[in-house]
């Protein structure tokens, strides 16, 4: 251990810039495609800020005409699907597929080479899609590809083609890196480490590979039936020729709500390692912290109609879906309460993990319960499509997953890297972020009661409407901002920040026990487990945790 | 705790989860389409059960046959290993030929998947189970020349076994797939 301040000054590698290229693409180990995917993710989060500002000076005022209609839909299209399926999702599991084997005490994951598939294939899919830029536009349908507007008849162009096909690779890509996580959690765990001491953040990461392995292969199966539809002039969603175009909301929501849920878990898992460390206390409720994600995965394949109030389904099946939503914050509840007691009494070092964790508590919230009033589904019939549905959940996305990566890179970038992240330009960076979020998002709350729908590329100049739109963009370039501030910080931690060591924020998990950045065969010896948090145990033999019985 | 050798097993069964619900929504798609028909052919109309019920007959039976190779592997008879493998291969190949003539008389009499809801479900359906029977005989034939090579011992075992369970879980989508678009229409 005593060689970490080596590890950190220089990189690992010091061959020619080919041979260190060929090793990125041919690596299987599990922390290079852990940080691939967060490079990745960190460049399509880029792309898709880009296309939100194009989107966002396009509504600086009434009647402009900066882009086409076309375009904009494309933008607002395009965008959803990046954020989604190319930022969030590979980079939670970015932080999975680095983090969990180390926290686990394993050298690598289960299937090291399907590992580096996963990552390949995603990536690939991502580049079809924007190949559609190329090939006569990228699709337009929005994320959810409305049938029958997705079809040949409505979307003539390859556009929806292109994104079909990239999702489908997406969803193979995430299934198996799914796959692949479970098996290493439920194979590969060190002596000692029972499922009862596992770090919540493997937990997180385990109830979500469920969810991914449930959830993905129904987007699947409803891609492929769509490409047949416009491929082979087949009409299974096609109303005009007898097929069903409700089915397919059916199809893809019960995709689409597991899929929120699996954007949120692990950055709750993140929120749940980053809460007790700064707080200098355990987490509160452990039990039911890993017990209400069981839950709310299964509830989240429960209500995915709740996406469909509007198109007019029957009294009981309202009432069904609308009582099974409101369920579902129930444990998300529960959680918010645990993090908030962990954090009570505790002597709490607000670094900028931490204040990126305690904002999540209240923005996540906020997105919340501005989700349940949308499971009051007359409520649900006057906004839905509005900017309130977009403030909504932009609030959960933004103020949950986002700011829970945020929260996770400041709190594993020096496990990454061996180095720190700059504390006092964090501040900058957490402050820029939270208010130009807050400024960009909270109006359209407001916008979307007043009525103002969401995709349309122009709105009239009504009383107040330019004003709200204007704050909201300036928040939004605010964001922007502090994006490209986070991505310099990167660079120049890289280069000159504070050397880390094994562990600078006195964690108790076990990828705090190896050097930073770990080595390829990732620890010497693993501490020995007996609880829940082996390095406190290990500092402490006097005031060890109290014995967690193995399950 | 499970032993670290079993995780092929492991990986392939949480992937069979997934598969499963894959086949669901196919499944409910030609369901639904079943109960509101639209013009044109229909299963009862259109597809010879009979014949399909023979060559159903040689995939319900690989499932025998692959439990027998994988027996033979436990107990190192590496002869009748080889021969129980390639029975299994023959019998999978004997189902996608008799596939593939189902969807040649089918298209030859004017039912190709653009016909109507009807054929294009059962298209759908039955060509991503004929995929799945493809991409298992890929795995099967791999294990075949491993043992005709002497190579399938302990270390690759795992992963004879997870070809294996695929293998049961392909078979087991037919027996449900055949009841529902075979004999339900049989039945109807």
């Amino acid at each position: 251990m005593s060689q970490m301040v080596e590890a950190g000054v220089a990189p690992a590698v010091v061959t020619s810039e080919r041979e260190g290229l060929l090793k990125w693409v041919a690596s299987v180990d599990h922390k290079e495609i852990g940080i691939l995917y967060l490079i990745s993710a960190m460049a399509f989060f880029l792309i898709g800020g880009v296309e939100a500002l194009v989107i966002r000076t396009q509504l600086l005022a009434p009647g402009l005409h900066i882009v086409s209609p076309e375009t904009f839909d494309q933008m607002f299209t395009i965008h959803g699907t990046t954020m989604i399926f190319l930022f969030v999702m590979p980079m939670l599991t970015g932080f999975s597929t680095y983090i969990v084997p180390l926290m686990i005490g394993a050298r690598d994951v289960a299937f090291p080479r399907l590992n580096a598939m996963s990552f390949w294939i995603q990536l690939f899919g991502g580049i079809i899609l924007y190949f559609s830029f190329l090939a006569g536009g990228a699709a337009s349908a929005g994320w959810f590809a409305y049938t029958p507007l997705s079809e040949k008849a409505y979307s003539s162009l390859p556009g929806v083609d292109f994104w079909i096909v990239g999702i489908a690779c997406i969803g193979i890509g995430t299934l198996a890196g799914a796959i692949n996580l479970a098996v290493t959690i439920l194979c590969l765990r060190v002596e000692g480490l029972t499922i009862r001491r596992l770090p919540l953040f493997v937990w997180m990461t385990l109830v979500n590979s469920f969810l991914m392995i449930f959830a993905l292969p129904l987007i699947n199966a409803a891609l492929a039936m769509l490409l047949i539809d416009r491929f082979f002039n087949a009409h299974v969603f096609d109303p005009a020729n007898g097929g069903s175009a409700l089915l397919w909301q059916h199809y893809f929501w019960s995709f689409g709500h597991p899929e929120v849920y699996i954007m949120i878990l692990p950055a709750f898992g993140i929120i749940s390692e980053v809460i007790p460390v700064f707080s200098r206390k355990p987490i509160y409720g452990y039990e039911f912290v890993a017990a209400s994600s069981v839950a709310i995965a299964f509830l989240s394949f429960t209500v995915w109609a709740h996406h469909m109030f509007a198109v007019g389904m029957s009294h009981v099946a309202n009432l069904a879906f609308g009582v099974a939503s409101m369920t579902i914050a129930v444990p998300t509840g529960i959680k918010i309460f645990n993090w908030t007691a962990t954090m009570y009494g505790g002597r709490i070092r607000f670094t900028t993990a931490m204040m990126f964790a305690v904002s999540f508590l209240f923005t996540f919230t906020i997105g919340g319960l501005s989700g349940i009033s949308f499971a009051i589904f007359p409520l649900d019939w006057q906004l839905t499509d509005t900017y309130y549905l977009v403030a909504h959940f932009h609030y959960v996305l933004v103020g949950g997953s986002v700011f829970g990566i945020f929260a996770g890179f400041y709190y594993w970038f020096p496990k990454f890297s061996g180095r720190l992240l700059s504390e006092r330009l964090g501040k900058w960076q957490f402050w820029l972020t939270f208010i130009g979020f807050n400024l960009t998002f909270f109006v359209q709350h407001i916008l979307g009661l007043a009525g103002m729908p969401r995709r349309v590329f122009t709105y009239p100049d009504l009383p107040g409407w330019q004003v709200m739109n204007v704050i909201s963009s300036i928040g939004a370039f605010m964001l922007g901002f502090a994006v490209v501030l986070f991505v310099w910080m990167i660079f120049d931690a890289l280069s000159k920040g504070e050397i880390a060591g094994d562990n600078p924020w006195e964690a108790w998990t076990l990828e705090w026990a190896t050097t930073s950045p770990p080595p390829p065969e990732n620890f010497d010896r693993v501490p020995p487990v007996h609880g829940r948090r082996p390095l406190w145990d290990l500092a402490h033999p006097d005031r060890a945790d109290e014995l967690v019985a193995g399950a | 705790m499970i032993g670290i050798r079993e995780r092929g097993k492991i990986g392939v069964g949480l992937f069979i989860l997934s598969e499963a619900n894959f086949f669901l929504l196919l499944i409910i798609a030609y369901v639904y389409y079943h109960a509101y028909p639209g013009q044109g052919p229909t299963a009862a109309s259109a597809l010879n059960v009979a014949r399909t019920a023979a060559f159903s007959l040689a995939l319900f039976a690989s499932s025998a046959t692959i439990f027998m190779a994988s027996r033979a592997a436990r107990r190192g008879h590496d002869g009748a290993l080889v021969t129980w493998l390639a029975i299994t291969i023959a019998l999978g190949a004997v189902f996608i030929l008799g596939q593939a003539r189902e969807y040649y008389d089918l298209i030859e009499g004017g039912l190709g998947v653009s016909r109507n809801l009807f054929a294009t479900t059962f298209f759908t359906l039955t060509g991503f189970h004929g995929l799945h029977v493809i991409i298992g005989l890929v795995a099967l034939s791999i294990t075949f020349a491993l043992a005709v090579n002497g190579k399938l011992h302990a270390e690759t075992r795992d992963g004879f076994g997870a070809v294996e369970w695929y293998w049961h879980f392909v078979d087991a989508v037919w027996v449900v797939v055949f009841s529902v678009v075979y004999l339900w229409s049989a039945a109807s």
